[in-house]
């Protein structure tokens, strides 16, 4: 069997287990055929390690369905507020352990009345005067983005899920033959984020924030021989969400000489 | 009690940063037609007229000192290889004397007088005029042509013609048959530049050696020929008297003459003249160090950078320098669209330092972020006078206005505010670059021995990386001046 036809034989099984019906979201009153909601902005991974786009851009990440999060602006992320929201970890073990494509964890979620799509503009609803809690299945995807940014959004509401008010998570692996010095991991981001390294912090975007290619960076990193783990959180109020990363030298120039997988 | 006490502790602060304007360099600057300021062995130079001239250390603290024999008139060095050449003129009378002047050339291999090696050369006679000449053969200017090679010399004053001839720039002598050429009329002190495919030719406009009154100030024409015709900005030569200002004067300083170009590296350019009159400095003839910009390929002389407040903006995104502290909402809020006209207007104030900064921590690391004329977006320049500083201006510690929450490098070359202590790492040079942006550089960097600049490495993220003029990610505008 050659590489192509491994990684064909690998797509399609991809796709097929990604048909599975899956139930997703907080709402779990809707049958989706995943890859086909997401095929306007997703594949499936694939087994075979993936690589930065031209510019370095990381397009393979593991994707949780979103975390209910009402906000009905972002303009309260500042760092605090953000440091806060993410340092709730959503599940056991989710900092410390790379989740699996498929993975279904469960979450408490803040509960959120539907967004008004009827409406000239989509309205947030009214937020409760008190939060209300509740019981949520979410799932793990593993997807290469069509795009250099990944769209959050387009995730979300693929999945029939919360499309405004809501927190992502994210993973990904980066592999290298050798350690590489003094790179610097760029992100930009809508709306607020964090990011870490190997479980360090590496970068933090607060504030209303729109997706900008290499809006806030690292301080210079290294990153390190064999696997490297990132993983990312993503909050947003109202307004479509997305995000993209790469790493770039002291130079300037992507990092390319890496590989991305998801397990 | 607790904010009253910060309020206080505030304007403490701010009266201590209060000082006078920056005005010429410090130490005794005192000189009269500047030759172009030379660099040798890690000290600055420049010799006046009547012989002699100053010495500066760091290129802001400048004193007598330097020596030049010979005597008379307006001297120009340039350094040709690992040597320099020095010229001056023996003078004539003056516009209502005689005109018999000499052009003289010499050389040293060194400009430090404590130097063993320290010796001119013979002086050779490479120009001159007659007692009543269309030329008074004096106020020399060199150009090493960078693109050819060719050394011209200019000269001359308002009798006459400014006239230019070729020299070899192996012996300083006068080319063989070479024949001078009339470039300009009614001005002196001229002087050539070469930059971007085009020459230049400067010289003095207006009155000089009036003091307070002198109206000197220096204009320019340019040729793609080093021969000229040089034409100014609408188009008349120079020969017809025409020239496009480069350096006028100051609120302070007035009559500015003998221009000079010092070019540190790729973009970072100073001009070197006399003020006729400096009023902080007992009216007297200064030395000034100015940062030297172009424009649509025409030169200009910027200004010091003054003590007082700024935004400091990327210019890489347009945002601006601040700490990373909380964004705080200001007070006024959102007042919605459709209000009556008939309400009564009110003025929103600022947002106040002791609104928001209870809270700050002692140190914070730095950010970028969209520019509010927030508290912690304003940036103080003060002048640290004990810091020494640089060609052309001192050394600034940037805090914070209203704190001594100091811009700091740190050792990992990045950034942090931190208690202004007085360390290196906390003084800052601010070059303006030729094209009106600045550099902005600490003096050391913890731990690095290379010359870093403050880079807008992403759009809100700063860092401390080599310069490159080439990069708007080097480069920042000083917007929203307040003086202190």
């Amino acid at each position: 069997m050659n590489t192509r036809m491994i990684l064909r034989t690998a797509l399609v099984s991809a796709l097929v287990l990604l048909s599975c019906t899956a139930v997703s979201g907080q709402k779990k009153n809707k049958k989706i055929d995943v890859a086909e909601a997401l095929s306007g902005y997703f594949t499936p991974a694939t087994a075979e390690p993936a690589t930065p786009d031209t510019k370095g851009f990381i397009r393979r990440w593991l994707l949780l369905e979103p975390i209910s999060k009402p906000n009905r602006s972002n303009t309260v992320f500042t760092d605090s507020y953000i440091r806060d929201a993410f340092a709730a970890e959503p599940y056991e073990g989710m900092f410390t352990t790379l989740p699996k494509d498929g993975q279904k964890v469960k979450v408490m979620v803040e509960k959120q009345a539907p967004v008004n799509l009827t409406a000239g503009r989509p309205m947030m609803p009214t937020a409760p005067a008190e939060p209300v809690f509740e019981k949520a299945t979410l799932t793990w995807y593993a997807l290469d983005s069509k795009l250099f940014n990944v769209k959050l959004f387009r995730f979300a509401t693929g999945l029939d899920n919360e499309r405004y008010g809501a927190i992502f998570e994210a993973y990904t692996v980066v592999e290298c033959d050798e350690d590489i010095e003094n790179v610097r991991m760029a992100v930009g981001s809508n709306s607020a984020s964090m990011w870490w390294l190997n479980g360090e912090e590496a970068v933090i975007l607060s504030g209303d924030r729109r997706m900008v290619m290499d809006d806030c960076m690292s301080k210079r990193l290294t990153l390190k021989k064999g696997r490297n783990i990132i993983r990312g959180s993503v909050i947003n109020g109202p307004g479509m969400s997305d995000f993209c990363l790469r790493f770039i030298d002291e130079a300037g120039r992507p990092v390319r000489n890496i590989k991305i997988v998801c397990q | 009690m607790k904010s009253r006490i910060v309020l206080i502790g505030a304007v403490a602060l701010a009266s201590l940063f209060a000082s006078k304007t920056l005005s010429a360099q410090v130490g005794a600057p005192y000189i009269h037609d500047p030759s172009t300021i030379m660099e040798c062995d890690g000290k600055y130079y420049t010799f006046g007229t009547g012989g002699g001239g100053l010495i500066s250390e760091d290129g802001w603290n400048w004193h007598s000192g330097a020596v030049r024999p010979g005597g008379g008139a307006a001297p120009d060095a340039v350094k040709i290889g690992d040597r320099y050449l020095v010229g001056y003129s023996a003078t004539g009378g003056g516009l209502g004397g005689g005109h018999a002047g000499r052009i003289l050339t010499m050389w040293n291999k060194t400009l430090d007088p404590d130097s063993p090696d320290f010796e001119y050369t013979e002086a050779v006679e490479v120009a001159s005029s007659l007692v009543d000449e269309d030329c008074d053969a004096i106020d020399v200017g060199f150009l090493l042509d960078p693109s050819t090679g060719r050394l011209f010399c200019t000269y001359g004053t308002y009798f006459g013609f400014i006239r230019q001839v070729e020299l070899d720039p192996k012996t300083g002598y006068r080319l063989e048959g070479n024949e001078a050429i009339d470039v300009a009329i009614d001005c002196e002190a001229s002087v050539m530049m070469y930059n971007n495919g085009w020459y230049y030719l400067l010289g003095t406009h207006g009155t000089c050696c009036d003091g307070v009154n002198s109206t000197y100030n220096i204009v320019c024409g340019r040729s793609k020929n080093p021969n000229g015709p040089f034409i100014d900005n609408v188009g008349r030569t120079m020969i017809e008297g025409g020239g496009k200002m480069v350096a006028a004067p100051e609120e302070r300083r007035f009559g500015a003459g003998h221009f000079g170009r010092i070019v540190l590296e790729e973009g970072v350019e100073k001009a070197s003249f006399h003020w006729e009159a400096d009023l902080d400095l007992s009216g007297r003839s200064t030395l000034a160090i100015r940062p030297l910009l172009w424009k649509n390929d025409w030169p200009e002389v910027g200004e010091l950078v003054q003590e007082g407040t700024y935004e400091i903006e990327s210019v890489r995104r347009g945002y601006a320098l601040e700490l990373s502290v909380d964004f705080v909402r200001a007070a006024g809020g959102m007042r919605g669209f459709g209000r009556s006209a008939d309400e009564t207007v009110v003025v929103i104030e600022n947002q106040k330092l002791e609104e928001v900064s209870g809270d700050w921590p002692a140190k914070t690391p730095i950010r970028i972020s969209d520019y509010m004329n927030r508290p912690h977006q304003k940036w103080s320049f003060v002048a640290v006078p004990e810091a020494g500083g640089y060609l052309g201006g001192p050394y600034f510690k940037i805090v914070i206005e209203g704190t001594d929450r100091a811009l700091t490098a740190t050792a990992d070359c990045e950034l942090e505010s931190a208690p202004f202590e007085g360390t290196d790492a906390q003084l800052w040079r601010v070059d303006q670059l030729t094209d009106g942006t600045y550099r902005i550089m600490p003096k050391a960097v913890p731990g690095c021995e290379e010359a870093l600049c403050l880079v807008s490495v992403a759009d809100s993220t700063p860092t401390l990386a080599k310069f490159n003029f080439n990069s708007d990610n080097c480069k920042w505008n000083l917007k929203h001046f307040k003086a202190l």
